[in-house]
């Protein structure tokens, strides 16, 4: 059996150690990399977003018949840690309802990577411009309602997302 | 004669045709497509106006074609509220981001600045008479505006996706466009406004000797 001295000397000698080379390898990545000192800056509310959002949309599946993937990623601001296990709603106008419509809303969780996928009812143009709505308004953080813009009319998909900073 | 008229009537006719038969059309409400064609007929109203007053259209003499013109002012007015009043009960929260510039759609500051344009000259307009407003001031108010409907609509038309099919609409705008210009040019805007702009400093040397 092994028994552990600690004495004072070795403690302070360890923690200065550790402090040492914090601070060094803190202070030289900041001079290494000082873009990354900033960190990943969270994503903003894009004007719109929360147009026709209906609260509370329920954990779904899929969007009424589907045939559309709506997909993203969720991050956490600073580190761009990926954060598992978040709800992002999501409504757009389909050829299955309005943007308005219960029946075009639907919510969904995001898995161990931060990342979501949603089917749902192909999105068309609405208002000029075919675009879908997303929302993260779980109150952890603070909330954001993203408008994405599909570039064409025809595309199956559209991704959007997150970077989300503590509410 | 005939000609003229065919070429107005195929330009307005073709893209409300075509329009009328966009598969868009089946994922709409009564109302937004109400809307929708309301906004298209009033692009093609638009391009009638500089027709009428360049006298352009054959069979309406000149006090015809300036009646006619004030009648269609009008209905252009009405269609573009029918097109506002339409849109904002299809999504209410998309119009009052436009009307409020704080849409995040590039074409609607265009599209609600063509309608104010619109609405400050149907109601300058009417009550032309009652403020006395002499045809010289009218002429320096409504020329700017009209140039400012023509471009906010072809513009905020040809940004959006919608039911309009792509190469009508661009000949619509273009035609717009063309009509537009011809009329500024016949008529020399810019030439009657240096001489009222000379005349008037004309008169101001007559006050002051």
């Amino acid at each position: 059996m092994t028994t552990v001295v600690f004495n004072r000397r070795h403690l302070l000698a360890a923690g200065g150690s550790v402090l040492a080379t914090g601070v060094l390898a803190s202070g030289l990545s900041g001079l290494l990399l000082p873009a990354r000192a900033a960190g990943l800056a969270p994503t903003e509310t894009m004007s719109g977003g929360a147009n026709n959002y209906r609260k509370g949309a329920a954990i779904v599946e899929r969007i009424g018949k589907g045939g559309f993937w709506m997909s993203g990623t969720v991050r956490r601001a600073g580190d761009g840690t990926p954060l598992a296990g978040q709800r992002i709603q999501i409504w757009a106008h389909t050829v299955e309802g309005q943007e308005h419509e219960p029946q075009s809303h639907g919510a969904t969780l995001t898995d161990k990577d931060g990342k979501f996928r949603l089917e749902m009812p192909q999105i068309i143009p609405i208002f000029g411009q075919p675009h879908g709505h997303l929302a993260y308004d779980s109150g952890e953080f603070k909330t954001v309602f993203l408008r994405p813009v599909m570039r064409s009319a025809k595309e199956t998909s559209l991704e959007a997302h997150f970077v989300l900073q503590p509410a | 004669m005939i000609l003229i008229w065919t070429a107005l009537a195929v330009a307005i006719g073709v893209p409300v045709a075509l329009a009328a038969t966009s598969e868009q059309l089946a994922w709409r409400g009564p109302v937004y497509i109400l809307a929708g064609f309301a906004g298209i007929i009033a692009l093609g109203l638009v391009l009638v106006q500089p027709l009428l007053i360049g006298g352009y259209l054959p069979g309406l003499s000149a006090y015809r074609g300036r009646r006619v013109h004030h009648w269609i002012g009008g209905a252009l007015a009405l269609a573009v509220a029918i097109h506002v009043a339409g849109l904002w009960i299809t999504s209410p929260p998309d119009m009052i981001d436009a009307l409020t510039y704080a849409s995040p759609t590039p074409f609607s500051p265009f599209g609600v600045t063509a309608m104010w344009a619109i609405f400050v000259v149907a109601l300058l307009a009417l009550l032309r008479r009652r403020l006395g407003l002499r045809l010289r001031t009218w002429r320096i108010v409504h020329i700017p505006l009209a140039i400012v409907i023509v471009v906010g609509s072809v513009v905020h038309c040809l940004l959006i996706e919608g039911t309009m099919e792509t190469v009508s609409k661009a000949v619509l705008c273009a035609a717009v466009l063309a009509a537009t210009i011809k009329v500024m040019v016949d008529l020399q805007v810019w030439r009657k406004r240096r001489t009222l702009r000379g005349e008037s400093v004309a008169r101001q040397r007559a006050v002051d000797l």
